[in-house]
């Protein structure tokens, strides 16, 4: 082993204590790190695929425009084709025709506004977990049946149950009025207020009687195996969409940009205090290493005798910060992982989570994903800021004098 | 060609209120291959030359000359590297690095000058033995007696063979038989190696060792005694 490596290796154990302290830290806060961010990206993903599940897809093929201006007009023509044009090219089993409406719903009591959704039986369930909330009823099952179901809030308010008939007046695509009485075959309850409140799904066939669609939709919609798998799918749709027919293909970072927000509102708060732990640790390492660097003066006094330059003994100093930091890194990341990896077999929870996490519509356990970025990237940002802060116990050897530093005691 | 050449040096430390004048008007040549004695009482300014000779300490005016290179305008680098290749300095506290073995403190010296592993291991071997300490290689400072560490602080001075060793009271700290072995390897040094030997003591045996013996006094030079001729 090269002599300045011992050297900075056994420099590091003259004071065992003090470099123990400092290492602990470091594994520590790493170890918290680990665990954090790891916990934090699981259930982001969680976050996002239970969100895009519940109804958005993770893909959607509209007509221009219609995302930010929701008008009946603007539909995708030859939707049915096109969808099955998708399954077939792209190999993708989730991809359904969901078509959108405003109307005004009305009980025997009370009416309210909600926006109506026609979704085809067959497939809605693979592109979203609705018909899997059906509390009561069940999810209609005939493209054509007269049925309606609708959220658990809207069912309190305008206090009908399964079984019940409601009636619903809108305008067709073609501005004509439209009308129709469903029956109510089932109440979902997804946990998020604004979805059981305002939202209504019926059988396609019966929603294009309704509203006069005919062979048009307002969207495609489309769930990938995974997130990453997003981007590649979305080329692919884009391009099996007929030539001239300016139809666009949003991913879901487009079709819920809130979505998006909240993570990075999230991840921006995380940062900071993430942020903090490292600044505190990178403090601790500055004192142990202005306090080696100061009980050593004398001892730098006479090696810059020998010949030595401040810019060998600061490196010197950077070394053994080098040693300790890795040695901080590698047990801090042994430690959160094994942590993460307990937490993401049994789950992570606490007092009170549960509560909460139904109101993100999430489970109330989550389980960390442990991968090579989460387990590294955060101790290598406190590696890199230890670092940094033995900087200036290095930089003052640059100022040292052999001869006052000899007398140093 | 001079070994050291000093010319009209001065030097003043400030303490509390008082300047200390450490070094008054001092001017004096050693010639290659020399053997001095520095002699003065406590404060008498023999240490401050030293360490200006060795460019560990700048002079406030004169000029300091080694091996015919001026080194008072050079830089902390220049002086550094000056040290590094031309001169060794043999401590009165021996000055080790604790958490080194014998042969990693004198091996240590040559890998900053670049010597490849093989020829540190073989040079050092050979130092060590010279000075007496063979098999005692791998012991630490602590490990070792006071003796001993000054050994192995000589075979670290003048295992690169440099033409300038500075001793600042190198026995100060040894027993009277373990000084005796010492100043006999220096003179060994400078008979066979042409090693030029600068130290400064006030021990009475280390002067008689000396070919010559400069004596100082309140940072001036009051006696300059060629002791082969005397």
């Amino acid at each position: 082993m090269n002599i300045t490596l011992r050297l900075a290796w056994r420099n590091l154990w003259r004071q065992p204590r003090r470099t123990w302290l400092t290492i602990g830290a470091m594994v520590f806060s790493n170890a918290l790190l680990v665990f954090m961010i790891s916990l934090q990206f699981g259930m982001y993903d969680l976050m996002i695929d239970n969100t895009l599940q519940a109804f958005t897809g993770h893909i959607q093929v509209q007509a221009p425009g219609y995302k930010d201006d929701l008008k009946m007009r603007q539909v995708v023509p030859a939707v049915n084709a096109l969808a099955s044009d998708i399954r077939r090219e792209t190999g993708l089993d989730r991809v359904a025709v969901r078509s959108a409406a405003f109307a005004l719903v009305s009980s025997e009591d009370r009416s309210y506004g909600v926006q109506v959704f026609g979704a085809d039986p067959q497939h809605e369930a693979q592109v979203s977990s609705l018909p899997g909330l059906v509390r009561d009823g069940r999810f209609p099952t005939d493209a054509n049946a007269q049925e309606i179901v609708i959220g658990a809030v809207l069912a309190r308010n305008l206090r009908v149950s399964v079984g019940d008939e409601l009636t619903l007046l809108g305008s067709g695509r073609d501005g004509s009025f439209a009308a129709a009485v469903a029956t109510i075959s089932g109440i979902f309850d997804s946990g998020i207020a604004d979805l059981d409140r305002n939202i209504a799904e019926v059988p396609l066939g019966f929603f294009n009687d309704v509203f006069y669609m005919e062979d048009a939709g307002h969207a495609i919609v489309v769930v990938t195996p995974n997130l990453d798998d997003v981007e590649a799918y979305r080329s692919r749709i884009e391009s099996l969409l007929p030539v001239g027919s300016n139809l666009v293909v949003h991913d879901w970072n487009a079709l819920q940009p809130g979505l998006k927000q909240a993570i990075q509102a999230d991840l921006s708060s995380a940062f900071f205090m993430y942020g903090v732990l490292v600044v505190l640790v990178a403090f601790s390492v500055m004192n142990t290493q202005l306090m080696s660097v100061l009980e050593r003066t004398h001892e730098f006094g006479i090696v810059m005798s020998l010949g030595l330059t401040p810019g060998r003994l600061g490196r010197l100093v950077l070394l053994e910060t080098v040693l300790m930091g890795l040695a901080g890194m590698l047990l801090g990341a042994l430690v959160g992982g094994a942590i993460t990896l307990w937490f993401s077999y049994n789950g992570f929870s606490y007092p009170g989570m549960d509560q909460l996490a139904a109101n993100f519509n999430l489970p109330s356990r989550f389980y960390p994903q442990a991968t090579l970025l989460t387990l590294f990237a955060g101790p290598a940002v406190v590696f890199i800021g230890s670092i940094c802060s033995a900087t200036y116990p290095a930089l003052r050897l640059h100022w040292l004098h052999p001869v006052e530093a000899m007398r140093a005691v | 060609m001079s070994a050291v050449r000093c010319i009209d040096l001065c030097k003043t430390y400030r303490q509390g209120d008082q300047d200390i004048k450490a070094l008054d008007h001092v001017s004096l040549e050693i010639a290659a291959k020399g053997f001095v004695c520095l002699s003065a009482p406590s404060g008498g300014g023999k240490t401050t030359l030293l360490n200006a000779i060795g460019g560990l300490d700048i002079p406030d005016s004169g000029e300091v000359w080694v091996a015919g290179q001026r080194i008072d305008q050079l830089s902390k680098g220049a002086l550094a590297s000056l040290r590094l290749q031309q001169i060794g300095f043999v401590f009165q506290a021996y000055n080790l690095i604790p958490v080194l073995s014998a042969r990693e403190n004198v091996e240590f010296v040559m890998q900053v000058q670049g010597v490849s592993k093989d020829g540190r291991r073989e040079k050092s071997t050979a130092i060590l033995k010279e000075v007496g300490l063979a098999g005692l290689e791998d012991r630490r400072p602590a490990e070792m007696s006071g003796g001993q560490q000054q050994r192995v602080a000589v075979a670290r001075a003048i295992v690169s063979k440099p033409a300038l060793v500075l001793a600042d009271e190198p026995t100060a700290n040894l027993d009277s038989k373990t000084s005796d072995e010492l100043m006999e390897l220096f003179v060994e040094l400078n008979e066979h190696h042409g090693t030029t030997f600068v130290i400064a003591t006030h021990d009475r045996r280390v002067m008689g060792y000396a070919k010559r013996l400069i004596k100082m006094l309140d940072g001036r030079i009051v006696d300059d005694i060629n002791q082969r001729a005397a």
